[in-house]
């Protein structure tokens, strides 16, 4: 067990980013209105209370055992010795936050990042289930999540872990970069996403024996488009916290981060607006929508990192690609994620830790972040699919046919989100 | 098919470290580490097709 130290911060530092994380949240609303209103109007109130439910449940799965294996940067750590360096792998911080009171000022911002951090990371799966996924099994997901995946990953890349020292060890650049969370919330996320589709299979008729697929649009478009804007207010608060703690920005470079954060997203919206309009005739509101969280999730981890001019194109490729990866996901792959959250997070995820090697000033910090991919992709993902499985054995993933024929709102919950108005026929049909 | 292509997924992992231990200069490195990304691809391939396969067969 090792221990590491990092400079403390100054008073007015500390207010500034406790401000910002206490208005971090409107992501985690944002992305929960958007989950919401892409889903069909018999699923609202189970994916909204489903939302909140991972919230809760991350956030006291994580304050149990989560917040002891992320550890911080310069508590308490399990090491082991190879080629005559030192492989940090899991935090050893005390169980259920204690001495949380005397640490540093630091170190609780930091900590108080990485409980909103894992509860936006658990709600991404919830997003990728919706319509067929049970709140009980979302929340036991969640739990696994929050105990044992994020942490792993939290520690690596903020907690002082092997890929952070990366730049030490091996003269990676600065180490595995990644201020805002792309690699251990969106990447963790989509790689979680995309096992939860796997295993709870596509929602009924979305895929018939003949011919393409179903398509199954959103209820609410504005639920959607105004997730969008909460969003970005969250995640520019979000990108510019995470640049003080993890990247130790300068003051100076805070307002860059944020204009950085909006025109990746903006860009992104821009070019999926063209994408659609070429390919349909017409701009898709969802699949923008889609693009604009692509672009913010791509910029969450170079937004601190960047100049203007690379933001603009980190955020141009982002809206590029998701509606691409999107139609590939559902149409050449079979995979039915009712909301992008694969497209979305591991796309625009992938694609941000990529542009922080392509565009980071420092020599070999393109190799760091690619080791941080290669660690995510080779070792979380089929690590997260085997727990999943098992957990799907225990509690299984998907509601029942009678479930999904009524609606998960009826099904779970006994109300519906609008018991005024009549269900659609063609949802109580399939 | 599925769990064949996830058991490959972290040979490409080892692999990518591997690189890091064996060399020191840069581009042998880059060029090692690719090779365990592109190992990693592949797996998620036939993890994906052995999805596509099996959702098929399941089709109404």
């Amino acid at each position: 067990m090792t221990t590491g130290a990092i400079s403390p911060m100054t008073d007015s530092v500390f207010a500034l980013t406790l401000a910002l994380l206490l208005l971090a949240p409107l992501a985690i609303a944002g992305l929960a209105l958007v989950n919401t209103g892409l889903g069909r109007s018999r699923a609202a109130a189970q994916s909204i209370l489903g939302s909140l439910g991972i919230v809760a449940v991350a956030a006291i799965v994580f304050a149990a055992v989560g917040a002891a294996f992320t550890g911080s940067p310069e508590g308490a750590r399990h090491s082991f010795l190879l080629a005559g360096k030192s492989w940090s792998w899991l935090g050893a911080g005390p169980w259920l936050l204690g001495g949380l009171n005397s640490d540093s000022p630091q170190n609780q911002l930091m900590l108080l990042f990485e409980f909103l951090a894992v509860a936006l990371t658990a709600m991404i799966p919830w997003g990728s289930g919706a319509e067929r996924l049970r709140l009980t099994s979302g929340c036991a997901a969640t739990a696994l999540l929050s105990a044992l995946f994020f942490p792993l990953i939290a520690h690596w890349t903020w907690g002082g872990g092997w890929l952070k020292q990366l730049g030490a060890n091996f003269g990676l650049g600065a180490g595995f970069l990644d201020g805002g969370g792309a690699a251990a919330v969106h990447l963790l996320g989509g790689l979680s996403a995309l096992t939860v589709v796997w295993i709870a299979g596509p929602r009924k008729g979305k895929f018939p024996k003949e011919g393409l697929a179903t398509a199954m649009p959103g209820h609410n478009a504005v639920f959607v488009l105004f997730g969008c804007f909460l969003a970005l207010a969250g995640w520019m608060a979000w990108n510019v916290a995470g640049a003080v703690l993890w990247l130790h920005a300068p003051s100076s470079a805070l307002a860059g981060t944020a204009v950085n954060t909006l025109l990746s997203a903006s860009a992104a919206l821009v070019a999926s607006f063209a994408v659609t309009r070429i390919r349909f005739g017409k701009p898709d509101a969802s699949i923008c929508a889609n693009s604009w969280m692509a672009g913010l999730v791509a910029s969450s981890a170079c937004a601190g990192l960047i100049l203007p001019d690379a933001a603009l194109l980190v955020g141009l490729v982002a809206g590029l690609i998701t509606p691409l990866l999107i139609e590939l996901l559902e149409l050449a792959f079979s995979l039915d994620d009712p909301l992008g959250s694969i497209a979305v997070h591991a796309g625009g995820g992938l694609w941000g830790i990529l542009a922080v090697g392509i565009f980071a000033p420092q020599t070999g910090q393109l190799l760091a972040q690619l080791l941080g991919i290669a660690a995510l992709l080779g070792l979380t993902l089929p690590l997260i699919y085997l727990l999943f499985r098992l957990l799907d054995c225990v509690l299984p993933f998907r509601v029942n046919a009678e479930g999904e024929r009524i609606g998960v709102d009826l099904h779970e919950l006994g109300s519906s989100a609008y018991p005024e108005f009549v269900i659609h026929s063609d949802d109580s049909r399939q | 098919m599925k769990y064949a292509g996830l058991l490959v997924m972290p040979a490409g992992f080892f692999l990518s470290i591997a690189a890091l231990i064996l060399f020191h200069a840069a581009a042998p490195r880059l060029i090692f580490v690719l090779c365990g990304l592109a190992v990693e691809a592949m797996g998620l391939a036939v993890a994906v097709r052995g999805h596509m396969e099996e959702s098929r067969s399941h089709r109404p």
